[in-house]
């Protein structure tokens, strides 16, 4: 055992550490961006080959720097995301500007669609573990298989049919009525997470638009993510409720109930937030499709517009963007699970 | 132990008692207990109607091999059983009849009045909660208890069971507790709730002897003081020797004999239970005659040659390293077998291991068969290697699942160029043979086989390439008592006839009193004491090895309750 | 992203089929109830879709690329319609089967390959070369699946369709996307079979390194592909729709591809069209369903830890007995236990 270490300064330890790895693992993924995105081509020839003169391109490119060596494009490239600098778009809109803007409104949909996905995801797990092989279990596995099984776009699609075409309940498209929207991007200081803007004009009206613009999106990215959530949360408390310490406490005439969830739940708990963690990655890529679905300006939504235009310098500002989240996400989740893990605690 | 100690004049008080059979006092009653499991081919029986009785203050040894249901006889009347088995007969707690019950029903009676123990104490503790929480969490499953009683209570439990500082205690996780104070918390949580009845499944069985020992003292005492009945289901006959008033044999799902503690070890009746004893080494014995060989056989010449080894291993997060072996020098001659024995972290593994360049050193020299292997180049490790063999402790994992028994064996001449492919099949048959195996086991697979058989092909492949040393590391410690003995007398005869010197590695005094020339007591990564069987196992100089042997329970009743009441009492005895 | 993950723990293999045995054969033997009937209704809906990926050109009534009528909903001449560019749905999704296929054999097999290879060679040797790579893989293995597969076909085709054939790029991406995958899972099985006994005993005996990593470790761990691959077959499927869905993928007169079938029919839904989208989104549903059901069943099936505990093999009690007869002890039959119970 490290006994050398009080567990505090253990703990803190393993935190520096942990947090101390970010830098590098973003460094790589954004230079893995940039040399995948540079080492084939550059983006004016990409976005404007075949409709422009060749001299015409090369000018740009001499302009933009794209003819400078690759390494001395690097380092620049890396000096200016360093200050915050992801570059221009074509039609001349600086890159941080749309991060900070629709940065927000991606956060949003991911925060309605966690809730779907936990309130969902958690406790059918959980009864499908608990009734193994039974016929629960299995409806509920194929419950999870089949919203894993269908893309995002094909639930979205399915549900603006049934919702929003057929029945009229809830609207299309958009994240809230242009009325509205216009609305709640006047209100300073502008968070551009809508619900919060929503909730701080005290509209009511404005609210109710807000969530039901929220549902259907929600929906669509929440049941995809508690497809993955049953079973990761199946597989694991199976686990645990077959671990020695679970029959123990059976054995010491502890309530069913609190076997699962005072023993086996909170132990299961641990791979699953590990987990959960990658799945933060999956579901921005899910973002990228629910938003386009249902034109929810948000980073997904812009992004596939860039990438219709082939403008990749957006595109590689918007992934360098995610990248970085993603990182800090997963540094999070490690957090978490030190407080949860008393193993990693000490 | 830092709590008073009563003693008993002798366990014999019970044994008088519990000879008549199924008296009006008996707290349990088991009757024709029976446990059939479903499988997708044909139902398992796995008890086969066993029928026995506890009474008050007892303690109940039930004995058995891999596969004798011991385990699952007990777990049946408890309800702890995964839903595919079907349990008949009767369990009666007092006047109430256990089998059948479900839910709430069951689960009053479970560490209310049969409370558990199990063999594996790191993973019957939830690892995500502190001691304490679990505690008061058995206390108050069954005690209407303030928060302020429950800690009061959980406290004095801990100062019970033997763990110092209790109050502070309460907020360790079960990983920072070593695995005898884990075993400790068990039983604080066993004997919580006053139960009549506690059911210790192999509570000693991964603990290192002198552990062992404390904790078989601490049962004693607990029984001594509280009159809780006790079910001890071993495979250990030295810990049914030291713990039991009677004991029940069990064999392929049935009881074959019960009789008092001492009349199974001084006149078994049933072949089984005969042979059973007859199979277990008892430390201090003299071996049996199929495993005497003749004494003047070492030589002179020096086969392997530590000297002043050291192996750290990093330590987690930047901690002090560990050292594994700091500073050990040790000679193996000429058709000799070292025993390297110590308890677990005593660095003998890693020393073993060292000794055949699986394991880097840190720090000085070995040289074997005239091999410097710290030093020599990759070409020479290769063509060392083809001399020396190693058996594994599990030969479950030893032996590579996807190759045959003869690949297996014969892979080693593969490597080496040795022979064709047809005189490689004869001489992975040969050896088959020589370790009294089938020949045409040949073209089995390891999982088809058993583990002791398993062994033996792990011995063969140690052997393909005749080899002049051999690293022995556990060989028979993951194996039935039985088998152990079978796989260790084909061990000590080919020894024999193929004349290799041995570092044999095991935590098993009574079995290195059957084949070692020599012993080596390691500890923390030192050797500790070093000399001959004779010298180190009768007439020890070291205080830690007096220790280690004390602590050895031996398989007759009789003589291990003299041996406890000695090593209680501080003293020494010979063996 | 969720592939890893349910095949972290390692995985058991299963009893080495005797020979003479169709393979899958013990693996079927070793379900049971629902959970076989889960199994063989993914092979039944993976097995149809081979079928009319193989028999494409016989199955469909037209060409992929083939404009028929415009918009026209389900009829006897059209069964599921057909879309806004005139191509029939029905002959679209038959031929959507053949690329679906071709994409995922690919980008599985190659990945398999990669990861596979570089995810032994790294665990094995350990060292610096491990650290980069563990680094970069973790570093690709955290980008959103989706977005790194946009990046490489960037890469790949520089956003001009044709240069690279439609599925091959597709492919490639894809594949990038999982080597990381196979890499970490087969790199970490690896290292736990690097400490197993039978890679010392392999050791001891003087195997060279190639020989212990692909005669020994390989062959052991290659046991956790089977699953993997399933599930990663099935993410591939949503990777290659969604690349389709978000324009691109592979283009419509070279290939038929279901995703880039809903993005053109998503613009029509409002105006009722529903079939142009729904059909190609069953087909996606169906089979990635098929797959994942596959993968599933043999997740719970070779997973150790759900098995019925018990190192303890009949061999094993078989062996005791053994011996005990071999000592001269004869066990009565059930029905007529003897019991000695000594009295004093």
């Amino acid at each position: 055992m490290a006994a050398a270490l009080s567990p505090g300064k253990a703990l803190a330890k393993y935190l520096a550490i942990r947090a101390a790895l970010i830098v590098p693992t973003v460094l790589i993924l954004v230079s893995v961006v940039f040399f995948f995105m540079r080492v084939t081509g550059d983006p004016i020839t990409a976005a404007m080959g075949g409709r422009l003169p060749l001299e015409r391109i090369e000018e740009l490119k001499d302009a933009a720097g794209y003819n400078d060596p690759l390494l001395v494009q690097y380092g620049r490239f890396l000096l200016d995301t360093l200050q915050g600098n992801f570059g221009h778009t074509t039609d001349n809109r600086p890159i941080s500007e749309i991060l900070l803007t629709y940065g927000p409104a991606t956060f949003e949909l991911v925060f309605w669609a966690l809730i779907v996905a936990f309130l969902v995801g958690i406790p059918l797990g959980r009864i499908a573990a608990r009734r193994y092989n039974k016929g629960a279990d299995v409806a509920i596995r194929s419950f999870a298989v089949l919203f894993y099984a269908a893309p995002v776009f094909f639930v979205a699609l399915l549900l603006k049919l049934v919702f929003a075409v057929q029945l009229g309940w809830l609207p299309i498209a958009g994240r809230a009525s242009i009325r509205v929207q216009s609305a709640l991007e006047k209100i300073e200081p502008n968070s551009h997470i809508y619900i919060v803007n929503a909730i701080r004009s005290g509209n009511a009206e404005y609210i109710k638009d807000v969530l039901e613009h929220a549902v259907l999106p929600a929906l669509a990215l929440g049941l995809l993510t508690a497809g993955v959530f049953i079973r990761l949360v199946r597989i694991n408390l199976l686990q645990t409720l077959r671990a020695d310490f679970v029959t123990a406490a059976r054995a010491r005439g502890v309530k069913e109930n609190a076997v699962v969830s005072k023993h086996a739940f909170r132990n299961a708990l641990i791979p699953v937030v590990t987990v959960m963690g990658m799945q933060i990655a999956m579901m921005l890529g899910g973002a990228i499709l629910t938003e386009t679905s249902f034109e929810w300006q948000g980073l997904g939504y812009w992004l596939s517009q860039y990438l219709l235009k082939r403008d990749f310098v957006a595109v590689q500002g918007i992934v360098t963007a995610i990248a970085v989240i993603v990182a800090v996400a997963s540094f999070l989740i490690d957090l978490i699970n030190a407080l949860i893990d008393p193993r990693v605690r000490y | 132990m830092t709590n008073e100690v009563i003693l008993r004049d002798s366990p014999s008080c019970c044994a008088e008692r519990s000879g008549v059979a199924a008296s009006s006092s008996d707290i349990l009653r088991v009757e024709n207990l029976a446990v059939q499991f479903q499988t997708d081919g044909a139902p398992v029986q796995a008890v086969r109607g066993i029928t026995y009785d506890l009474a008050p203050g007892e303690v109940l040894a039930i004995v058995g091999e891999s596969g004798s249901g011991k385990t699952v006889g007990t777990r049946a009347f408890l309800g702890l059983l995964p839903d595919t088995a079907a349990v008949s007969g009767t369990a009666k707690l007092d006047e109430m009849q256990l089998v059948g019950l479900k839910g709430e029903q069951i689960r009053r009676v479970r560490g209310d009045r049969i409370a558990m123990i199990f063999q594996e104490p790191s993973t019957a503790l939830d690892p995500v909660r502190t001691i304490g929480w679990q505690i008061i969490e058995a206390l108050s499953v069954h005690r209407k208890l303030s928060r302020k009683e429950a800690r009061e209570k959980a406290v004095e439990l801990l100062d019970l069971v033997g763990i110092p500082d209790p109050s502070n205690r309460l907020h360790s996780y079960p990983h920072q507790l070593s695995g005898g104070q884990k075993q400790r918390v068990m039983i604080a949580m066993a004997i919580s709730c006053d139960p009549e009845v506690i059911v210790a499944d192999e509570p000693t069985t991964a603990l290192d002897v002198t552990v062992q020992a404390q904790i078989l003292d601490l049962l004693h005492d607990l029984r001594d003081r509280l009159g809780t009945a006790i079910i001890l289901i071993t495979h250990n006959m030295g810990v049914v020797a030291d713990m039991a008033d009677r004991v029940a044999v069990m064999y392929r799902g049935q009881i074959v004999e019960t009789a008092p503690a001492r009349d199974i070890f001084e006149r078994p009746q049933h072949p089984y239970t005969k042979h059973l004893l007859a199979s277990v080494p008892h430390l201090g014995q003299p071996r049996p005659k199929s495993m005497d060989t003749p004494a003047e056989r070492v030589g002179d010449a020096v086969v392997m040659r530590v000297n002043d080894v050291r192996v750290d291993f990093p330590g987690r997060f930047g901690a002090e390293p560990v050292h594994a072996v700091a500073g050990v020098s040790l000679e193996v001659r000429e058709h000799e077998i070292v025993a390297l024995v110590g308890e677990s972290g005593s660095g003998k593994t890693t020393l073993g291991r060292c000794a055949v360049g699986l394991q880097p050193v840190t720090g000085g020299d070995i040289e074997v068969l005239g091999v410097n292997i710290v030093k020599a180049s990759a070409k020479e490790l290769q063509r060392f290697r083809r001399r020396v063999g190693f058996v594994f402790q599990d030969p479950a994992a030893s032996l590579n699942p996807r190759m045959s028994v003869a690949d297996c064996i014969a892979e080693p001449m593969v490597i080496h160029g040795i022979g064709t492919k047809a005189e490689r099949l004869a001489k992975a048959q040969e050896l088959l043979r020589a370790v009294e195996l089938p020949a045409d086991y040949a073209f089995r697979y390891p999982h088809e086989l058993s583990g002791g058989q398993r062994q033996r092909v792990s011995l063969a492949r140690a052997l393909v390439t005749d080899p002049e040393f051999v690293v022995a590391d556990e060989p028979t410690s993951a194996l039935d008592v039985s088998v152990q003995a079978r796989v260790l007398e084909v061990f000590v005869r080919l020894q024999h006839d193929m004349g290799f010197a041995c570092l044999f590695v095991t935590h098993d005094l009574a079995v290195v009193d059957m084949l070692a020339d020599r012993i080596a007591v390691m500890r923390q990564g030192e050797i500790v004491e070093l000399g001959t069987r004779e010298q180190v196992l009768r007439a020890p100089q070291e205080d830690y090895t007096r220790e280690l042997i004390a602590a050895v329970p031996v398989p007759d009743s009789a003589e291990q309750t003299i041996r406890r009441l000695a090593r209680r009492e501080g003293r020494f005895v010979g063996l | 992203m969720s592939a890893e993950i349910l095949a972290a723990q390692p995985l058991e293999p299963l009893p080495t089929p005797k020979r003479n045995r169709l393979p899958g054969a013990a693996l079927l033997a070793s379900t049971h109830g629902l959970q076989r009937m889960m199994l063989l209704i993914g092979v039944a809906i993976v097995a149809l879709f081979i079928v009319i990926a193989l028999f494409a050109p016989l199955i469909a009534p037209y060409g992929f690329a083939e404009i028929t009528a415009y918009q026209s909903p389900p009829s006897a001449e059209h069964w599921l319609g057909t879309t806004v560019g005139g191509f029939d749905v029905y002959s679209r999704i038959i031929w959507g089967a053949r690329t679906a296929i071709e994409v995922i054999l690919l980008a599985v097999l190659l990945s398999i390959f990669v990861g596979v290879t570089l995810g032994v060679v790294s665990g094995f040797f350990a060292g610096p070369l491990d650290r980069v790579l563990v680094l970069l893989m973790d570093a690709l293995y955290a980008l959103p699946s989706l977005l790194l597969a946009i990046v490489v076909s960037i890469m790949v085709s520089q956003g001009q369709s044709g240069a690279f054939s439609g599925i091959l790029s597709a492919a490639v991406s894809i594949t990038v996307v999982f080597i990381p995958q196979y890499f970490r899972v087969i790199r970490n099985a690896t290292l736990s079979a690097k400490a197993e006994p039978y890679v010392d005993a392999a050791r001891v005996a003087g195997a060279t390194s190639g020989r212990i990593m692909f005669g020994h470790i390989l062959p052991n761990v290659s046991q956790t592909i089977p699953v993997l691959m399933t599930l990663n077959a099935s993410e591939a499927i949503l990777t290659l729709a969604g690349l389709g869905f978000l324009g691109f993928g592979i283009e419509p007169n070279s290939a038929a591809e279901w995703g880039y079938d809903l993005n053109k029919a998503r613009a029509d839904l409002a105006s009722g069209y529903w079939w142009e989208a729904v059909f190609p989104g069953i087909a996606i549903v169906l089979i990635v369903a098929g797959v994942t059901l596959i993968g599933e069943s043999l997740n719970d099936v070779l997973n150790p830890l759900l098995r019925t505990r018990g190192g303890v093999t009949t061999a094993d009690e078989l062996e005791v007995a053994e011996v005990a007869e071999v000592a001269g002890v004869v066990l009565p039959a059930a029905d007529q236990v003897v019991e000695v119970t000594h009295d004093e």
